[in-house]
């Protein structure tokens, strides 16, 4: 039984680290498949919701879910108003200006959070009711998880759901696919990519808040972490909701289970297999080719 | 034929060369009386400043840094977040050389660092270079990251997490010691070494070939239709540029007497890119003024209050992506323009 | 003229030569025929125009003579020999040049730089790395020659990007001049050029050397006219017509698919 206590520990909490990978990484394929942004700050848009969310719960005793819906909404209140004042202003800019502003974020998001929390690390307590262990029938896991790889399923379908199904789905779709020619059939891009941009952003609040019990949350979140989100988004293609899906949960699991059996540097492998999948395709696994 | 062309055709050789524009191209890498300035300033701040001798050292990397940089973004175009690579290569070739007892002499040890440095590059550009935007920056940040992760792992040679400290190097010419408490040979010494290097890269971008990089850099698909074999052209200048690296890792751990993962981290790669843009790319004295000003801002006001220093940065960065994007120069050459009254020719180049 | 002339006795063709031939030339993208079994020869010293509707597949017919793609089916022969292989750089190499129907400028450089890159390419200059460029006056005043031709002189200390978009449209020319081809593609030169200045561009062109084989593609039909011996009309891909002006012109199929419109065009700007 103990392989398949492994097992289930590798897939089940690989699949629920991937899962908080996804959520905070969605936002930030689309936005840069739309735009061609490189937002390096959009980890510390999961940092600043996660700071909502659990300071809402610690500190004005709000509840777990309403948290993560403030948390959300917050966030993606304050992207758009970055957005409006100044992410737009470097759409047409060279990558190198974009990555040097949101570098700039990164620090100010830091040291502002660093000013007004603390630089310590904060704790999240989960509700009662996900605390526990949950009766699989072969095994138990944390309850917790479980209810991660769940909601994971239904944002992922959700997405797809509105990117497929609606009208804002396909003008988005259109837009990834190309720009100028969406703008000539007279979809609005900018205010598309404002959209997109908060939802993304709050998104990534939101993740920031799931994944919090588990992956810390402290002011140095938004550069720990960046890495494993670029990375997600590469792997699974910019602009494919359900490539980073794929690309988030494989990491989760790949991660759990080089931990497992490599726990000195097993990370080395995720490198390594993101250097050889971006040179045999640079579009990623469900990007669509440059042209 | 028009009478233009026929006047065109009558116009001499002689002519032609003494045209304004021509005499600006022939003329453009002859020293300006300016560009001493900045070796007098550092010599003058041996004899001023005998009390910041190591942050002077520091300084002098950070520069060196930045300028293999310069050579890669700045003139090239080459969009990288993983320079620390061969920062790291050149730092843990001259660690772990002396650290072993195999090699301590400061002098081959750097050569040696540029040697494996290049080598790194080499291999990686011949990899990489088949990728641009930003499948380029993730490659570099993961090949970055591998190597980390590599001298994480290899702790019996590398000293994994710790680092290798008290590395023991031989005095220069075998009668310059380095002392930890006086950095007056590690300062010269320094400086010496950013001198050497600098000759270099300024010969360099002056060069055809120099050229032909900022060609690259300024429209690819162009390079490509004049017949220029631009993947090689890429890989040569990111080799050399990784050698340079190399040099100020080595020298690096050499002044320091330590290497540890910090030489390899995104905080390296990063801070050294906003050092070159902060001073401005694609202009030789970026790496200069932007290390300078960097690191005495970090320098006061990190001892001061480390947290309000972050957030002073990241405001430095957001305003000058915004409005400065050519750096503390191109401000400067903005301002000379308007200002200065004489129309100066285009720069970068 | 005399570089010019010097470049023409380099090229040293016949003028009743086969320069460059396609046979069989298809390209699919996907589903999608954008190039389908062209024959078309040029010869030495053509002055070819290549017209048809926009999506004819003209462009892309261009890029697969550079080299920028590669052909699904069928060759490219360059004076006889196959180089359909050859990759875009060593296609220069050998004496192929175009311009492109939207500038690519080396836009942060100054006017003579653009155009020292090419001739420094040409001359073989380009890799050395230890000599200033500037100590290379044979590539400076060769690139200040053409400026001068092209009537740019006075602005060779310029940034590119500062001009107007006209005399960009000269500089793209002056590059591609600089490689001192055999074979010159020209794809629409003259388009977004206010029709004030074309004519500058226009008699550029009329200017290049004898014997250097032009194909030039354009959707002004004056131009075509008074420029071109030859023509051949694209649609869909494939070649549909070709023939001297006058034949293309009487053509009642051409002027069916084509030059109808194109036409009416044309009248309603004269």
């Amino acid at each position: 039984m103990d392989f398949a206590t492994d097992l289930a520990g590798i897939v089940l909490g690989g699949l629920s680290a991937g899962t908080v990978l996804f959520v905070v990484s969605v936002g930030l394929s689309v936005t840069m498949g739309l735009m061609g942004f490189v937002n390096l700050a959009h980890g510390a848009f999961a940092m600043f919701g996660g700071y909502v969310i659990v300071l809402a719960m610690n500190r004005a005793n709000i509840d777990f879910v309403p948290a993560l819906a403030l948390g959300f909404v917050v966030t993606a209140a304050l992207s758009v108003v970055l957005e409006r004042l100044l992410y737009r202003r470097l759409y047409r800019a060279g990558e190198l200006d974009q990555v040097l502003f949101t570098i700039g974020l990164i620090f100010i998001f830091i040291a502002g959070i660093t000013i007004a929390v603390g630089p310590e690390s904060q704790t999240l307590e989960l509700p009662p009711a996900l605390g526990g262990q949950f009766n699989l029938g072969f095994t138990h896991y944390r309850t917790y998880s479980i209810f991660l790889i769940v909601v994971g399923l239904v944002i992922a379908f959700g997405i797809w759901l509105v990117f497929e199904r609606t009208r804002i789905g396909a003008q988005i779709r259109a837009t990834v696919d190309n720009r100028r020619m969406a703008e000539s059939l007279g979809i609005n891009v900018d205010r598309l990519f404002t959209i997109t941009f908060a939802f993304g952003s709050g998104m990534a609040a939101l993740g920031g808040g799931l994944g919090a019990e588990f992956l810390g949350l402290d002011p140095q979140y938004a550069l720990k972490y960046l890495v494993y989100f670029l990375i997600a988004v590469s792997v699974g293609g910019l602009g494919s909701v359900l490539g980073v899906y794929y690309a988030a949960l494989l990491i989760g699991v790949l991660d759990f289970a080089l931990k497992l059996y490599l726990p000195k540097g097993g990370t080395i492998f995720i490198y390594v297999l993101t250097i050889l999948l971006l040179l045999w395709r640079p579009q990623g696994l469900l990007g669509r080719k440059e042209t | 034929m028009s009478a233009s062309a026929t006047s065109a055709e009558s116009t001499s050789f002689a002519a032609r060369i003494n045209h304004p524009a021509a005499r600006a191209l022939i003329e453009r890498h002859r020293l300006r009386w300016w560009e001493v300035l900045p070796w007098i300033a550092a010599i003058a701040g041996y004899f001023i400043f005998p009390g910041y001798l190591g942050f002077g050292t520091e300084l002098l990397v950070a520069i060196l840094f930045a300028l293999s940089l310069d050579l890669a973004l700045g003139y090239a175009g080459i969009i990288t977040l993983g320079h620390a690579a061969f920062f790291g290569a050149g730092a843990y070739t001259v660690g772990m050389l002396a650290d072993h007892g195999v090699w301590s002499e400061p002098i081959t040890g750097l050569m040696l660092a540029a040697l494996v440095a290049a080598i790194v590059g080499l291999l990686s550009g011949l990899v990489l270079l088949r990728t641009r935007g930003l499948t380029l920056l993730m490659l570099t940040i993961c090949s970055m990251a591998l190597l980390e992760q590599a001298a994480n792992m290899a702790h019996d040679y590398t000293g994994g997490f710790d680092g290798l400290p008290n590395l023991p190097i031989t005095p220069i010419f075998g009668v310059f010691n380095f002392n930890p408490l006086y950095n007056n040979t590690q300062y010269l010494y320094a400086l010496a070494v950013l001198l050497a290097c600098f000759v270099f890269v300024r010969t360099l971008v002056y060069s055809p070939f120099g050229q032909s990089l900022t060609g690259i850099r300024e429209n690819l698909l162009r390079m490509h239709a004049v017949g220029a074999p631009v993947r090689r052209r890429l890989i040569i200048c990111y080799t050399l540029s990784a050698a340079i690296a190399g040099i100020a890792g080595g020298l690096w751990a050499q002044v320091n007497a330590y290497v540890n993962l910090s030489s390899l981290d995104l905080d390296r790669a990063a801070t050294v890119l906003i050092v070159l843009i902060l001073g401005g790319y694609g202009r030789l004295y970026g790496a200069f003024v932007g290390a300078v000003v960097y690191l005495a801002l970090e320098h006061f006001l990190a001892r001061i209050y480390p947290t309000a220093w972050q957030l002073g940065l990241g405001i430095l960065l957001v305003f000058i992506a915004l409005f400065a994007r050519n750096g503390i120069l191109g401000l400067g050459e903005a301002l000379w323009r308007r200002y200065g009254g004489r129309h100066k020719p285009s720069a970068p180049s | 003229m005399a570089a010019l002339r010097r470049q023409a006795q380099a090229v040293g063709a016949i003028m009743s030569e086969t320069r460059l031939e396609t046979r069989g030339l298809t390209r699919h993208f996907g589903a999608l025929v954008a190039v389908t079994g062209i024959d078309f020869k040029l010869a030495a010293g053509a002055r070819h125009a290549l017209i048809g509707p926009n999506g004819a597949g003209k462009t892309t017919f261009i890029n697969l003579l550079t080299g920028v793609l590669q052909p699904s089916h069928g060759s490219v022969l360059l004076g006889g020999k196959d180089i359909t292989a050859t990759a875009q750089a060593e296609r220069v190499k050998l004496g192929i040049a175009r311009t492109f129907q939207i500038n690519r400028l080396f836009r942060g450089l100054s006017v003579l730089e653009n155009v020292y890159i090419p001739v420094a390419e040409r001359m073989g200059v380009a890799p050395s790395m230890f000599n200033p460029a500037g100590k290379r006056t044979d590539v400076i005043e060769e690139a200040m020659y053409l400026l001068e031709v092209l009537r740019l002189g006075d602005v060779a200390q310029h940034r590119v990007s500062e001009l107007a978009y006209g005399r960009q449209r000269l500089v793209e020319l002056a590059i591609a001049i600089g490689l001192r081809p055999g074979v010159l593609l020209l794809d629409e030169p003259a388009a977004g050029v206010p029709s004030a200045e074309s004519h500058i561009i226009l008699d550029a062109i009329e200017r290049l050397p004898e014997d250097i084989a032009v194909l030039i593609i354009e959707h002004d039909m004056d131009v075509v006219f008074r420029f071109a011996k030859r023509v051949t009309v694209m649609v869909s891909g494939a070649i549909f017509a070709e023939g001297t002006p006058k034949e293309i012109e009487a053509n009642p199929e051409v002027r069916a698919v084509y030059l109808g419109q194109a036409g009416a065009r044309a009248g309603d700007h004269a």
